[in-house]
């Protein structure tokens, strides 16, 4: 196995572990979604009477969605903060002045990121399932959704990395905890595009959480059609790629800045 | 070849604070060398230069052979770090630890965990090497930090100061392994605010103050060159007030230079003849009318050596006590790429 990969396994596998050796920090990342999700489910299941509304075997099959990219974009929230603690406690330093390849630190934490978002789409459709969701696309559409929330996982796990990397201290990566719940209301992830009024539906057509809520919400809802999925995972891994190539830039930048 | 080559280095913060300004040193193989300075005086800047943490704004320096701005991947290859705020990871065991810097260090998947266990047992943790080190006390995660780098067994070793904050049986245990270390071979780059540390570990000692190496040679020689002892007096009554003090320094003016009183003391007054200058202080004090309640005839220590240099004492030098947590000057950034 070439260097960089048995590094960045051993980094990942080490953030992973101290991940679940934290449960305060991981827990909220399904807590919070799941209360909203429960909440959403109880209070507004009349929405799916509203003329444009897609046909849809229940609320909760088309809440899921949201609740999932909720779940991993808290969880880049959390690798981010979880960088930026190491940064603060200075094992950075460590990892820094070892005769590692420096790619290997960021991909050793999205390593991490893609187990934890795995773990996060096994909770909500598991709790969807036992609470009478219908994944219209069967296994293959249940596939397809699980492969796009890692991707987005990993996106947004990236972006967190990247934000700790630059502010360097918890703190910053932890306020920007509400613009999360703003970008994902401005997008179509709680609701239909078609049924949203201007500007927000020209801003949810370009906010990218849009696709991706889309892309993992279609296969549980629909039989499974390309365009949705392409686009969900195409946002997903541009998001990803985007991310990736920031995080790894800022890590460059920071070290010639020392 | 020099195991460490250091010329005109600096560093420049963002603001103009020079943290290091312009320091020459070199370190034989095998050598233990011990930077001396007090919190602010320059030494984790320098140390964070020659392990490839920080990037010099000026002058060179190697480090086993490599320059530590234009070949700092092969630097890291060849040095051990233990870093001053012992970088660990609260939430993972020892072993834990020990195994994952193994492998940062390309040791090879099959010996990673013989090579663990050696190094925990080296350095006496095998009863706690499964425990978390969130669990283990200051000394234990100083040791843990020591094997660490050790693991890759490299031929310049820097320790930055290793036993600020410990107890003193720590900080015994610590300077067994740093002997143990020389006698093996093993270059040792050592800062410390602590003279008795410096004293007991070091071949050769630089004194840094202000971002510049002020003084440097062997301790033995340093302290030669301050050559004279001094006297520490107190005053009975702590004397009455400002103005005994003054008269008292004026009558001691013709003993040898006043200096900065040692802690608990009055007065300290360097004496040309040690001892046989005692009955004739204790006299012209006595005549002046000034009595004496203590005092005591102290041979030249490393803070001689630095308030010669300096004018001032090293802080917590002679005493050993812990010193402040967070060190004075600017912290630097990451790393050098």
């Amino acid at each position: 196995m070439p260097f960089v990969a048995r590094v960045s396994l051993a980094l990942s596998r080490r953030a992973l572990v101290n991940a679940m050796r934290r449960p305060q920090l991981l827990l909220p990342l399904v807590l919070i979604p799941t209360l909203m999700l429960a909440a959403n489910v109880g209070g507004l299941n009349r929405t799916t009477t509203l003329p444009g509304f897609p046909a849809v075997h229940g609320f909760l099959d088309f809440q899921l969605a949201p609740a999932m990219t909720q779940s991993l974009l808290f969880g880049g929230v959390a690798m981010g903060v979880a960088m930026a603690l190491e940064i603060e406690a200075g094992f950075f330093s460590r990892l820094a002045v070892a005769p590692i390849p420096r790619v290997a630190i960021v991909l050793g934490r999205l390593g991490a990121a893609s187990a934890i978002a795995v773990i996060q789409m096994l909770w909500f459709l598991s709790i969807g399932l036992i609470f009478g969701a219908h994944v219209k696309s069967g296994l293959p559409g249940l596939l397809v959704t699980f492969g796009i929330g890692i991707v987005a996982g990993v996106a947004f796990a990236a972006l967190g990395v990247a934000l700790a990397l630059r502010a360097r201290n918890a703190s910053t990566v932890q306020g920007i905890f509400p613009l999360v719940f703003v970008s994902l209301f401005l997008s179509s992830a709680y609701f239909p595009r078609n049924l949203l009024t201007s500007p927000f539906d020209a801003i949810a057509r370009y906010n990218p959480l849009s696709y991706i809520a889309e892309g993992m919400r279609d296969p549980i809802v629909n039989s499974l059609s390309a365009q949705p999925v392409l686009e969900g995972l195409a946002a997903a891994a541009g998001l990803a790629v985007l991310a990736v190539g920031l995080s790894v830039v800022t890590l460059r930048g920071r070290l010639d800045e020392a | 070849m020099s195991a460490i080559e250091v010329e005109g280095l600096e560093r420049e913060f963002k603001g103009g604070l020079k943290a290091v300004d312009g320091i020459d040193l070199r370190v034989e193989p095998g050598e233990v060398y011990g930077f001396l300075g007090p919190n602010g005086a320059g030494k984790t800047t320098t140390v964070r230069m020659l392990v490839t943490l920080l990037r010099p704004t000026g002058g060179r320096a190697t480090v086993a052979g490599f320059d530590v701005a234009k070949q700092p991947a092969d630097v890291r290859r060849n040095i051990g770090v233990a870093l001053q705020e012992a970088a660990l990871d609260l939430l993972m065991t020892g072993r834990e630890m020990m195994e994952l810097q193994a492998t940062l260090h390309g040791i090879a998947p099959r010996s990673v965990r013989g090579r663990a266990a050696e190094l925990i047992e080296r350095v006496g943790l095998a009863q706690a090497q499964n425990r978390r080190v969130g669990t283990y006390s200051g000394g234990m995660r100083r040791r843990l930090d020591l094997a660490m780098a050790l693991i890759h067994e490299p031929s310049v070793l820097f320790l930055d100061e290793p036993t600020t904050g410990l107890d003193p049986l720590s900080r015994t245990t610590l300077w067994e392994e740093v002997r143990r270390l020389k006698n093996e071979g093993t270059t040792v780059f050592l800062t410390t605010q602590y003279l008795e540390e410096a004293d007991q570990l070091a071949d050769r000692l630089g004194i840094i103050s202000g971002g510049r190496i002020v003084a440097e040679g062997t301790p033995a020689v340093l302290k030669a060159e301050v050559g004279r002892p001094h006297l520490d007096i107190t005053l009975l009554d702590e004397g009455d007030g400002p103005g005994d003090l003054a008269r008292a320094k004026q009558v001691l003016e013709r003993f040898g230079g006043e200096r900065p009183p040692s802690e608990g003391c009055h007065l300290s007054v360097t004496v040309e003849r040690g001892a046989a200058d005692i009955a004739s202080v204790v006299r012209s004090l006595d005549d002046a009318g000034l009595s004496v309640a203590s005092l005591e005839l102290v041979q030249p220590t490393l803070d001689d050596v630095f308030i010669a240099k300096t004018g001032r004492h090293l802080e917590g030098g002679s005493s050993g006590d812990a010193p402040p947590e967070e060190p004075a000057e600017p912290e630097p950034a990451i790393a050098a790429p």
